[in-house]
């Protein structure tokens, strides 16, 4: 019998973050930036948006790539706090006051993408 | 920097265009992403080494070169990717795909080398990553060795006779370790004391060191800390590698491994290692052998499986291990009245492991991971008149499943493990035998959180049942906070417990004359109690530059308060006593590390340890046998500038003082006044690295020679005065060594 809870509670661990998935939505668009430094600010700062469930920006593509839960953030909400950052998306410009405080390393709308 | 790339590019080009041949090497050149697939990597620069012929790669990513007269081996740079050099002699195509360079940070290139002991200000818990770089500094030549140049853990010599090292984190022996192997409890049970010993240095990729207690992932065993060894995957090791090692005790090694990739998804590895000892020495003239003669032979064969599109990886791997060990009184050209005592320890044993990790390949945050091994470990040993003979069978498994709450800052973890083991013993003189069989399923959850600057956490906790044990939770925790970037504290706490192998974890008591006692209870283990411990430490290290140099300086502290503990009783000559901990037993860790880069190609560390470890013996509260109050550690590494074909000098020199430590009382030793005296001792080491591929190191292990002037106690070796185990100090003086490695 007890063997029979703890692995009850295995499975039942399992089948409840399966369910979670059914109300992921995966995306994937442009976010401007240049080096691992902005990797971190953009990641750090988009997975703590409130329902972006997992994140990942690639250097060399500039492509972000999210699951978010579509019943607590909208994917314009996910742009807008994505350019707040700093870093302009494919729909919203970041704001020139946040971009200019960038390091120098991640101007990306001056450097050349190396 | 980018002005210089440009300028660099441009002549390459040019250079290129005048060229004329028929004879072209193209491909294409791609990286691979975050998610694992394979990309085109336009503007490689691509040239032949040490010319300035080259090309860079076009926006597909592909690339053609003129062959070159002058070299066969083509250079592929790209910023932010490891430069890479291949062989391209009679090949007509070429592709490859560049791999990240971790060193590198935004657009400055870090010329600094990779410290070969790693601390982490990130990891939540208190982890020093060994890498293999400082198993080299060892030389010699498995794990059990190696921690000679690492201050965390303590390594000093078992008994006069075995020549076997044993090992000691916060003050307590290895058996209050959890030492795993790609995180499957291994040296355990049976294989507690020479089961390092049987892990050639040259295997290990990297070890993690963890203090205090471990995570709840690897089982209820961890008390003062786990030791992970990462073994070489086939891979990513080189395609061939050979290293051979002397010394002037007649100690010859040789390590073998070969690797194939035999497509895009599976390879494997052979590994070889044999060693074999006939020198007879007794330079100490006691009449015993030194160190024992030896024979080893060690053979693992390992399967490695990676699907990138599937998100699948799996591993498969057996080993066979055979050693023999003969020990002794040197019977050679001497006329004995009595019977020699004589000693021969056989070890054979037999592994194997599966493992299958499965990634989900569009939600990459949900892994589920499935390991098995078994082992069987045979070990057939006599001492004089004395016989221990132990077989173990094991076999363990688990499954884990990792996933978020929320979102990737809130991970979880839970699983299941069941291990069985049996054991049959053949015990001394009497022939008694002993049998036991321990089987246990438990389940774990374990949680993180990870604010990504200040904070994390990790929580665990797990539920065993356990024939032998009973049933209990095991709770642990750690936590980080780090407030500035170079200031990281660390706290953990958590129960561990473990069966108690008393004879496995005691050999020596068997190359002694001591009397066995056992206080017969009813416990289920020999009739004792399993033994359980609660641990608890703080951490804190401070990371500053001065002169633009990096250091930094660590502060532990550990306390392990044992609940219930089978106190093994060497205070009595002539008998040896086991019993079940009746009052305090602890042991206090306080250690201070201090690291500092002097220049680029000079560091300097050193280490000051204190222990306060006491029990309660039926004689009264004594601090425990054997183990100094104080040590200070000292190590210097300095290596000149790589030259253009990769030669280079590297230096290392070890200092260690051991202080005073208490001894069990023996009417031989009545002149130490109950402790040994302290002493110090010196490492040294020296590598001329030809190239990348060859390299030749040359050293000494305690070359001012100090050594125990009475080993070996007792008039008689079949009385019960006998004594071999009371060892504070080397039994040989000092030893030279010299030795190779090729790798291609």
């Amino acid at each position: 019998m007890k063997y029979l809870i703890i692995i009850s509670l295995f499975f039942s661990a399992l089948t409840f973050s399966q369910k979670n998935n059914l109300k992921s939505q995966k995306v994937s668009f442009l976010v401007k930036g240049v080096c691992e430094m902005c990797k971190d600010r953009i990641e750090e700062g988009t997975i703590k948006l409130k329902g972006v469930k997992y994140v990942n920006w690639d250097i060399m593509s500039n492509n972000i790539s999210l699951i978010y839960n579509s019943k607590k953030i909208t994917l314009d909400a996910i742009h807008k706090g994505i350019s707040l950052l700093g870093h302009s998306t494919n729909k919203y410009t970041a704001p020139s006051e946040i971009y200019n405080s960038l390091p120098d390393c991640c101007l990306y709308e001056t450097l050349e993408i190396h | 920097m980018i002005k210089f790339f440009n300028l660099l590019l441009i002549t390459l080009v040019l250079q290129c265009s005048i060229g004329f041949s028929q004879d072209y090497i193209e491909g294409v050149i791609s990286y691979k992403n975050e998610s694992g697939e394979i990309i085109p990597l336009p503007g490689v620069t691509i040239f032949w080494q040490n010319t300035s012929t080259g090309t860079i790669s076009n926006i597909d990513g592909n690339y053609k070169l003129l062959k070159s007269n002058l070299s066969n081996s083509l250079v592929f740079k790209f910023l932010g990717y490891k430069e890479e050099i291949s062989d391209v002699s009679n090949k007509r195509f070429y592709n490859t795909t560049m791999l990240k360079d971790e060193n590198i940070l935004d657009e400055v290139v870090v010329n600094k080398k990779i410290k070969t002991i790693q601390k982490s200000y990130f990891k939540t818990q208190n982890i020093i990553n060994v890498s293999s770089d400082e198993l080299l500094k060892a030389a010699c030549c498995n794990i059990s060795e190696s921690f000679e140049t690492n201050p965390s853990i303590d390594v000093s010599y078992s008994n006069a006779v075995t020549g076997v090292k044993q090992v000691k984190m916060l003050g307590l022996e290895s058996p209050y370790l959890l030492i795993t192997e790609e995180n499957i409890p291994m040296i355990r049970g049976a294989s507690q004391v020479y089961g390092l010993s049987f892990i050639p240095g040259t295997w290990v990729e990297s070890m993690q060191i963890t203090k205090g207690t471990g995570s709840v992932v690897n089982g209820f065993e961890s008390i003062s800390g786990q030791i992970n060894v990462e073994l070489k995957k086939p891979y990513s090791d080189s395609p061939f590698f050979v290293n051979i090692y002397t010394n002037d005790m007649g100690r010859n090694e040789v390590n073998l491994h070969s690797n194939k990739i035999i497509n895009d998804k599976v390879s494997t590895g052979l590994y070889l290692h044999a060693n074999k000892n006939n020198h007879i020495n007794d330079n100490n003239n006691d009449g015993f052998l030194d160190h024992p003669l030896s024979n080893a032979i060690n053979f693992f064969n390992r399967w490695q499986y990676i699907n990138p599109t599937k998100g699948t990886v799996a591993f498969f791997g057996y080993r066979f291990m055979s050693d023999k060990k003969e020990l002794g009184e040197n019977i050679e050209n001497k006329v004995f009245i009595r019977d020699p005592w004589r000693g021969e320890i056989r070890t054979n044993r037999f592994d194997s492991n599966f493992k299958f990790g499965y990634v989900n390949p569009s939600i990459p945050y949900q892994s589920l991971g499935f390991q098995m091994a078994f082992s069987r470990h045979d070990q057939d040993s006599f001492f004089g008149k004395r016989n221990y003979d132990i077989n173990q069978n094991s076999f363990y498994s688990s499954l884990i499943y990792n996933s978020i709450i929320g979102s990737t800052l809130n991970k979880i973890k839970v699983g299941l493990n069941f291990s069985h083991d049996d054991f049959d013993e053949i015990i001394d003189q009497t022939k008694t035998s002993y049998n036991r069989i321990d089987n246990s399923i438990g389940g774990f959850f374990e949680y993180s959180y990870d604010s990504l600057d200040e904070v994390s956490l990790v929580a665990g906790l797990r539920y065993d049942i356990h024939n032998n044990l009973g049933n209990f939770f095991t709770p642990r925790l750690h936590l980080r906070y780090q407030p500035f970037e170079k200031s990281v504290l660390r706290f953990s706490a958590g129960t561990g417990r473990k069966s108690s192998n008393i004879f496995s974890e005691n050999q020596n008591i068997f190359t002694s004359g001591r009397q066995i006692k056992i206080s017969k209870k009813l416990g289920k283990f020999y009739g004792l109690d399993p033994e359980k411990a609660f641990n608890y430490g703080l951490s804190f290290r401070q990371g500053f530059f001065i002169n633009n140099k990096e250091g930094d300086i660590t502060f532990d502290y550990y306390v392990t308060d044992f609940e219930n503990q089978v106190i093994v009783d060497w205070e009595t000559q002539g008998e040896v006593s086991f019993y079940n901990l009746d009052g305090k037993s602890f042991a206090k860790s306080l250690q201070i590390d201090f690291e500092y880069q002097l220049s680029d190609n000079v560091l300097i560390k050193s280490t000051y340890k204190n222990f306060d470890v006491k029990k309660q013996y039926n004689s009264g509260l004594k601090i425990s046998p054997l183990t100094p109050k104080n040590r200070f550690f000292a190590n210097l590494e300095v290596f000149t500038n790589e030259r253009k074909n990769g030669s280079k000098w590297k230096f290392d020199f070890t200092y260690n003082w051991i202080g005073k430590q208490r001894l069990p009382s023996h009417t031989e030793l009545i002149d130490f006044e109950g402790y040994s005296p302290n002493y110090s001792l010196v490492n040294s080491q020296i590598t001329k690295v030809f190239s990348k591929k060859f390299e030749m190191y040359l050293g000494g292990e305690n070359i001012g020679g100090y050594t125990q002037d009475n080993p070996i106690l007792g008039g008689y070796p079949f009385e019960t005065d006998f004594d071999t185990s009371i060892v504070y100090a080397p039994i040989h003086g000092a030893l030279f060594y010299i030795g190779l490695r090729f790798n291609n």
